[in-house]
């Protein structure tokens, strides 16, 4: 109304002008087709754009199933062992303290007579030495066989049926990680041995099947890459999102009500509302080294252990939480704080009776992300010693999962990704794709929640 | 018209409930409320009218100090309720908002059943002393919200749920659950159609048996309608104050005249 007023003598010849839009419908005007053209344009760009992502997307997801699924699958050999009595208790009196003198290398003798004996039994012709056939196995089987016998020193003197790991060389054979080609100048394994192998895999003797060792076992030492697990790295991190979860939700809602529902607008607010922004920005590495210095070399809290890397964690999670929490609060209508303290609610029932059921969904979809984001985090523990560390026993205690040195799944990958033997290498794959498993899970939890909460006020 | 409606109302006089005097209001710079003086009377509909910006509903919400909600807003001088200075730094807002209910312009239910939003007030407030009282409590204010009737085979239905018009309504029960003994209302009928209007301004009226109702609309013909009194403000002043029936027929300011004029005209 007003800008025609202003100009009246625009009015005067408008009736006058001719129209701006005098062509016809049916044809598109010239300005109409380059509009048109640009739309079209833009709807390609965005299109390929979305196409590479997917393809990246696709890569990434075929590369890691390809070379992660080795992890999952682990070549066994089936053996008769004799538990001879001479060799591992000579006493005959089964007193534990006097069977547990026998070392790992006194068993070492029982399978290579145990290998010795089914290459005969399948009748496979052979050159080998009994201690060159024994080289198919893991170094870990004496280790699964003492402890089998310190577990049942009934059984000795009897003959066991036994499933022992193969070497690393053997499993990748299987796997067509290793071929006869590769090998020639491999110490550890011979063509001769891998005809064995051959034939064994004839008689049904040595077969691959699922590897749960892999999910539920330990690391292992460098030489023996096919015993080695993630499943106490597993523990590590969840003993590190327990401390995570402990602190950080209740002190980043906390901290978040307070600030959005409670605290004046001045400018110190203001001060700690932009660093807490900037927390959320600082490199992950910062905080670890920040643990280092405070929790380890201050308060000496011990090196590598879940409650340190779930204190550092902590720290990198605050930020996060506080945000999604505040943006939560936020997302909630005024009008509803308003009818609460018009009946007279004070401020704290208010948040706590209307405020914060209808911000839950919210608050625990940005904690579910912050403990995911947590659970990927790599360079903090890198710093607090949570990395290289062999952790060969799952804790027993709640104490003992926060206190003992352990190390967590993403440190566990970065450790077997280091590693030089290419079966490492292909756990490390096998490693990512649990821990992808575990952050997909939690991020689907986190948009499920979303959707099933989502506000109908 | 609404002027003769308006006449016929008999105007008694009552005790004041609430006064007002030289109150000033700032939002950080801006000075939104300047030297107010008005007393309201209790068993009385009081009308807040004037046009858009001039402090209606930043008085209102003085009266129940929901004002100490918002960081930047400064309220000076006396407000008494009863006598009593409602800003002394003895007296507790939450305490004074349970004697000074209040229903909102947009209807805003909790999201929460029928049932719980009536009683959400009463229970934080210890009003009943079991689920028998309360349940009593609950029928009582939404009979006395003129809702009733719709509500009651669905109680535990979301109040979200119900219609613009009911929510008010069950806003108001609300508001009326905790027994108040002031009523404000601002512009409670915003969003209604001319039916849910019609019957909250019957309910207003009979609420006045018991409070003292403040209502504040852009209508002329409900503030003749429903009210007793009439307060009309003008950037920040209070012009005129005085019975409804005397500011719509012989007002004493030119503002005044003009305003209700142009709009009823
Ligand atoms: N929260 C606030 N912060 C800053 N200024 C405000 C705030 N609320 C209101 N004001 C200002 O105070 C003045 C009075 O506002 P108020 O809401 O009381 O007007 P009103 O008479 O209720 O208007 P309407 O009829 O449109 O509801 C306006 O100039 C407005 O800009
Ligand atoms: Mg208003």
């Amino acid at each position: 109304m007003s800008d025609i007023s202003q100009t009246p003598s625009q009015i005067a010849t408008a009736g006058k002008a001719p129209s701006k839009h005098a062509g016809s419908l049916l044809a598109q005007s010239p300005h109409t087709k380059k509009r048109n053209a640009a739309e079209r344009r833009f709807r390609a760009y965005g299109m390929a754009a979305i196409g590479v992502g997917l393809l990246m997307l696709l890569i990434l997801v075929t590369t890691i199933v390809g070379r992660g699924t080795g992890a999952f699958q682990q070549t066994y050999v089936t053996l008769n062992v004799e538990l001879v009595e001479k060799k591992l208790d000579k006493s005959g009196t089964r007193d534990l303290a006097a069977i547990k003198k026998v070392t790992t290398f006194g068993y070492a003798p029982l399978i290579r007579d145990a290998v010795a004996a089914k290459v005969a039994e399948l009748g496979i012709e052979t050159d080998l030495k009994p201690k060159a056939l024994a080289g198919i196995l893991s170094k870990d089987a004496a280790a699964t066989l003492r402890a089998f016998v310190l577990e049942n020193p009934d059984q000795i003197g009897e003959t066991v049926e036994f499933r022992f790991l193969t070497s690393s060389r053997v499993d990748g054979y299987m796997k067509g990680r290793v071929s006869r080609d590769s090998i020639a100048n491999d110490k550890n394994i011979s063509p001769e041995q891998l005809d064995i192998v051959d034939a064994m895999v004839g008689a049904g003797t040595l077969e691959t099947v699922f590897n749960l060792d892999f999910i539920t076992g330990a690391d292992a030492s460098d030489a023996r890459p096919e015993a080695a697990g993630m499943g106490v790295s597993m523990l590590g991190s969840l003993f590190m999102m327990l401390v995570v979860l402990a602190l950080a939700l209740p002190i980043g809602v906390a901290a978040s009500i307070y600030l959005e529902e409670f605290a004046p607008k001045n400018w110190l607010t203001d001060i700690i509302e932009v660093n807490i922004s900037n927390l959320a920005a600082v490199p992950s590495i910062v905080f670890g080294i920040l643990g280092l210095a405070v929790f380890i070399n201050y308060m000496h809290l011990p090196m590598s252990a879940p409650l340190v890397g779930g204190l550092v964690l902590t720290l990198m999670t605050l930020p996060t939480i506080i945000i999604s929490t505040r943006a939560a609060l936020k997302a909630v209508p005024p009008s509803i704080r308003d009818a609460a303290l018009g009946v007279g609610a004070s401020r704290m029932q208010a948040v706590f009776h209307h405020v914060l059921p209808l911000a839950a969904p919210g608050i625990l979809t940005g904690t579910i992300i912050g403990l995911a984001q947590a659970l990927g985090e790599t360079a903090p523990l890198l710093l607090i010693g949570m990395v290289g560390f062999i952790a060969s026993n799952a804790p027993e205690t709640l104490a003992d999962g926060l206190l003992s040195p352990n190390s967590a799944m993403p440190a566990q990958i970065y450790e077997w990704a280091k590693r030089a033997d290419p079966a490492f290498y292909e756990r490390a794959w096998g490693g990512i794709i649990i821990l992808l498993i575990f952050l997909v899970t939690m991020n689907t939890i986190a948009v499920i929640l979303r959707r099933r909460f989502e506000r109908r006020w | 018209m609404n002027q003769i409606t308006a006449l016929d109302k008999t105007v008694q006089t009552n005790k004041t409930k609430i006064s007002a005097r030289n109150v000033n209001v700032h939002y950080g710079d801006s000075h939104a409320i300047k030297d107010v003086n008005v007393e309201i009377e209790d068993n009385t509909v009081t009308a807040f009218i004037g046009p858009s910006g001039c402090g209606k509903s930043t008085f209102l919400r003085c009266l129940n100090r929901m004002n100490d909600t918002i960081d930047i807003c400064r309220v000076t001088g006396d407000i008494q309720i009863d006598g009593e200075n409602i800003y002394d730094p003895r007296v507790d807002p939450v305490q004074l908002r349970a004697k000074v209910g209040m229903v909102f312009q947009k209807p805003n239910p909790f999201p929460k059943s029928i049932y719980d939003n009536v009683a959400y007030g009463p229970r934080i407030h210890g009003l009943a002393a079991n689920k028998a009282e309360l349940d009593e409590i609950v029928e009582k204010s939404l009979r006395r919200g003129a809702i009733w009737e719709e509500v009651k085979d669905r109680l535990d239905a979301p109040g979200t749920g119900l219609s613009g018009g009911q929510q008010q309504r069950l806003c108001i029960a609300r508001a009326v659950a905790t027994e108040p003994e002031v009523l404000l209302m601002d512009e409670p009928c915003s969003a209604l159609d001319p039916i849910a209007t019609a019957q909250i301004e019957e309910l207003i009226d009979e609420l006045r048996n018991s409070y003292s109702v403040v209502i504040v609309t852009h209508s002329m013909q409900q503030a003749a309608r429903v009210s007793q009194k009439t307060a009309f403000f003008h950037l920040g002043n209070l012009v005129e104050f005085g019975a409804t029936g005397q500011i719509f027929t012989n007002p004493e300011d030119p503002r005044t005249e003009s305003y209700i004029t142009g709009r009823i005209g």
